[in-house]
């Protein structure tokens, strides 16, 4: 289809502003560029039709099945959304004074209790935008504790091998040097090699629990507690936290700083990559450091407060209220029996639609699993020639969005597969029938499937093409 | 109780049964016994109505202003429906980030058209998909620049306070030193920004128009920099590009700033949107998503991620930046905020900030006591004094209903006019001005 900027034509506009009504002030020569920007010209219908079709070629999550790994992609209900729009919220400026914002603040303290409540920690910063912008605060307070209470030369992050990329992304943006421990034979954090790998230089551990197997590590509280007797502090990655929300918490495993992903776990929507929000929450311990503009409740009211050794800022003003806003809602509609029942309830679907079919599929670990499992394709693809990323684009033809593929690196062909609560026993079975008709194809026709897909918009792209010879923007027509 | 779990009690029996197991708790097995929570601390849950009321009641403690002269790097714009509604579409709203190209193209072309918006209005060659913000977005820009020689970088003092936090705390981070070029009559001082560089400069940050709506002598400073082998980054304003002379144009290697005067509201900070773009030098060095056309197997043109080996998911601990969900939804904000302003729609949108920001100055700084503080061109914003205490002042103001100016930290005050603020709105404001500082 074609882009805004072929659609365009001479003299189409919207009429959306008054007439000036003051007199006309001109920059200077000097100051201004020298053409105009090609933004397209545009009826308000040529608009509408152009993002209607962009969104009949966007799979989302009201579209069907989205089973993508580590990605939470549950239900966002409407009403949030309705939430978020009030005006009250809207068309507040962040520079207001604190007594005319009094509704933002109560909102973000009382969301921080309630989060802290289900995190176990002590305090909670909104300010962060995602879960990566989320980890770097959590190691910037890791380091800011160590460089107060003068700890010099810790300066090494312990990282499973089984961890998101962003873990290492993160510590190496704190300057902090990656120490990657093996998993072990049931998927959780080697405790020898752990014991091996602490010291008088470690600053401390990136995990997610459960991690990205699927699998609750059991000896939580001894991989916290190696990590603590080294002088390390423990970092609680919150992108599986859906698993066991409710159920148990960070806190009460030995973490002393959590990251949480609202637009995963607490049912705020992707938007196609963000916006999302990275609260981060900290026991007693990292207080002190917590950036500024702190909101905090007072006798009188609510007000702003800087930490005595705060870190700063990591980005303008307090964070992406309007998604906290939509995290409330969600949290108030579940309330203190919603949430665990909505982990018992993701951890169930995952377990019953891994039994719908792990005869044909082999799992990269055994048991019951949490709230995702890991297909290891590996065998299918000696067997078949099939591929993983064959399977995940025969559910394309077939109306469901993928599981993310080639995660966890530790498994080869590697499928993972995190349903989510927010889908019924026969989306799981219907997914499931997909999954076995697909596993017979690679059997009967595996050619179909090195083919597939043919029914979307567009087919399989050339990737390396795009990335030898960048084109990124749209070429106008010379002259 | 509210739930959104589609199962019924009867189906997720069913499903326990099926996989051996009797209560929900079995699922638990491998979670330590004590660790088991018995019962949250929270309240019960609640119906669709009670949780829109007890939001409304929340929002109902806020003050929402009709009448605002203050912006500081949040700015008060018209946001046309079309951006309401399209933003609104639940494919957009529900989709993840684009990996799957076959089933993504509306958001991967939506991001390529916001991309090419983002080149044409800086003047630069490429733009990635989007940063958490302005602030942010500077940060990571200077991170961009550094190499193991170049480490330092020279940063303009008379830049928005929260973006010089932002870059302060990313850089102490990373351990690099950040050094603040002081300011002479609201503007870089030119002659410090010389005696400060030197041969561990990475990159001179400078903002158009500035944090007192000033505009700096952009090429005296880029021409400098450069001589001296630093790079360097434009934090700039989106309106204001519409009309202003760009960091394509002017010779800066990366232009970054706050997307959110670009379709987006107020919202009390959050959600905004940080853009950065850059020369195709640079490009690989640009954190982020970036979205580039290719083809698919058919020869059809096609949108999908690309040089994602500068990225986490590939790079790890060596990747540019740690950025996964950026502010993609926001992206399309802009996008259609500009699509639906268009080519000149967005220059009227700039010159009326522009002129109101000058009438209002006017009308301002004839009354006693309000004298302009700097001399020079501005865009839509400018400090005057005050001539009682600007707390005192503002409160006067708001019992009026008018969000005044920015109260700065030496008692002057920052205004700001956009499209929004009427003439009749201004003669207002000018006359209670009179009334209360007399």
């Amino acid at each position: 289809m074609k882009l805004l900027y072929e659609i365009s034509a001479e003299g189409r506009a919207l009429s959306l502003l008054p007439k000036l009504d003051v007199p006309r002030a001109e920059l200077p020569e000097n100051l201004r560029r020298t053409s105009p920007a090609r933004l397209p010209q545009l009826s308000e219908i040529d608009l509408s039709r152009h993002y209607t079709a962009l969104s009949k070629r966007t799979h989302g999550v009201n579209d069907g099945f989205y089973p993508l790994g580590s990605c939470t992609m549950k239900y966002n209900a409407r009403v949030n959304e309705e939430a978020a729009a009030l005006p009250g919220f809207s068309r507040v400026h962040p520079l207001q004074p604190v007594h005319t914002v009094q509704g933002s603040l109560r909102l973000l303290t009382d969301a921080e209790t309630m989060l802290c409540e289900i995190t176990g920690m002590d305090r909670m910063s909104f300010q962060p935008a995602a879960g990566a912008h989320g980890e770097l605060l959590g190691l910037l307070l890791i380091k800011a504790y160590h460089k107060h209470h003068g700890n010099v030369g810790r300066n090494k992050i312990i990282v499973p091998d089984s961890a998101h990329g962003t873990n290492p992304a993160s510590a190496a943006m704190v300057g902090y040097q990656v120490i990657s421990v093996p998993s072990n034979a049931e998927g959780g954090v080697d405790l020898d090699a752990l014991r091996a790998a602490v010291g008088e230089d470690t600053a401390g551990l990136m995990l997610t629990n459960p991690n990205t197997l699927g699998v609750f590590d059991k000896n939580i509280l001894e991989i916290t507690q190696i990590v603590h007797e080294a002088g390390g502090l423990n970092y609680y990655d919150g992108a599986n936290l859906n698993a066991i929300m409710g159920v148990a918490r960070p806190g009460d495993m030995g973490f002393d700083v959590v990251h949480l992903n609202l637009h995963k776990t607490f049912g705020t929507p992707h938007g196609g990559g963000g916006p999302g929000a990275g609260p981060v929450g900290v026991k007693d311990c990292l207080v002190p450091f917590l950036p500024a503009h702190q909101p905090i409740k007072l006798d009188d009211g609510y007000a702003f407060e800087d930490a005595a050794h705060t870190i700063g800022t990591v980005k303008s003003f307090y964070g992406n209220f309007l998604v906290v806003v939509r995290a409330l809602c969600y949290i108030l509609t579940l309330g203190r029996e919603g949430i665990p029942e909505a982990a018992e309830n993701a951890v169930l679907n995952s377990n019953y639609m891994m039994h719908l079919i792990k005869d044909i599929y082999p799992m990269a670990t055994d048991g019951i699993c949490m709230h995702e499992f890991v297909m290891a394709l590996e065998p299918l693809k000696k067997q078949t020639g099939v591929s993983a990323m064959d399977i995940a684009k025969g559910l394309l033809d077939r109306g469901i969005h993928p599981p993310t593929m080639y995660f966890p690196l530790i498994v080869h062909e590697a499928l993972m597969v995190e349903p989510t609560e927010t889908e019924s026993k026969s989306t799981l079975e219907q997914a499931a029938d997909v999954l076995r008709e697909l596993h017979k194809l690679a059997h009967d026709d595996p050619e179909s499937l090195h083919q597939a897909p043919i029914h979307t918009p567009v087919r399989r792209l050339d990737e390396v093409g795009a990335a030898r010879n960048p084109r990124l923007r749209y070429a106008f027509p010379e002259g | 109780m509210g739930s959104y779990i589609p199962s019924s009690a009867a189906e997720r029996s069913q499903m326990l049964g099926a996989i051996g197991l009797e209560s929900m708790r079995d699922l638990y097995q491998a979670v330590p016994e004590q660790m088991l929570v018995s019962s949250l601390d929270l309240p019960e849950g609640a119906s669709e109505l009670e949780v829109i009321r007890l939001m409304q009641a929340y929002a109902g403690e806020n003050r929402v202003f009709d009448s605002i002269f203050r912006g500081a790097g949040a700015y008060h714009h018209y946001i046309p429906s079309i951006v309401k509604s399209v933003i609104a579409k639940e494919d957009f709203l529900t989709a993840y980030t684009p990996y799957q190209a076959e089933i993504s193209q509306g958001i991967l072309q939506s991001i390529f058209e916001y991309q090419t918006m983002i080149a044409e209005l800086t003047g630069m060659d490429a733009s990635n998909a989007s940063v958490y913000d302005g602030a942010s977005a500077a940060a990571e820009a200077l991170t961009m620049c550094r190499d193991k020689k170049r480490t330092s970088a020279l940063v303009a003092s008379t830049i928005q306070p929260m973006v010089m936090s932002t870059i302060q705390t990313y850089s102490d981070g990373a351990d690099a030193e950040v050094i603040r070029v002081p300011e002479l009559d609201g503007r870089m001082d030119i002659e410090a920004l010389k005696s400060l560089l030197h041969d561990g400069v990475a990159s001179v940050y400078f903002q158009q128009p500035n944090y007192y709506g000033l505009f700096e002598d952009a090429q005296a400073i880029i021409e400098i920099a450069h001589q001296a082998g630093a790079k360097v980054i434009m934090g700039v304003n989106p309106i204001a590009l519409a009309l202003m002379a760009t960091p394509g144009e002017l010779g800066a290697d990366i232009a970054v700033g706050e997307g959110q005067p670009l379709g987006l509201p107020l919202a009390f900070g959050g959600p905004y949107l940080g853009f950065m773009a850059t020369r195709m030098a640079m490009v690989r060095r640009l954190p982020g998503r970036i979205v580039g056309e290719t083809v698919d197997v058919d020869g059809k043109r096609a949108f999908v991620l690309t040089l994602q080996a500068r990225e986490q998911h590939i790079r790890r601990e060596k990747a540019q930046s740690n950025i996964c969900s950026n502010q993609a939804l926001c992206a399309m904000a802009a996008s259609v905020y500009a699509a639906a302003m268009g080519r000149d729609g967005l220059i009227e949108v700039a010159n009326q900030c522009h002129s109101k920001a000058v009438y209002l100055n006017q009308a301002i700084c004839a009354l006693p006591g309000f004298e302009v503080v700097h001399e020079g061109e501005f865009f839509h914003e400018f400090v005057t004094r005050c001539p009682i205490d600007a707390q005192l002042l503002m409160q006067k103001l708001e019992q009026r209903g008018i969000l005044g100016g920015l109260p700065l930290d030496d008692g002057n005050i920052l205004w700001c006019a956009t499209e929004m603020n009427t003439k009749a709105q201004m003669d207002q404001l000018v006359d209670a001005l009179k009334e209360v500082a007399r």
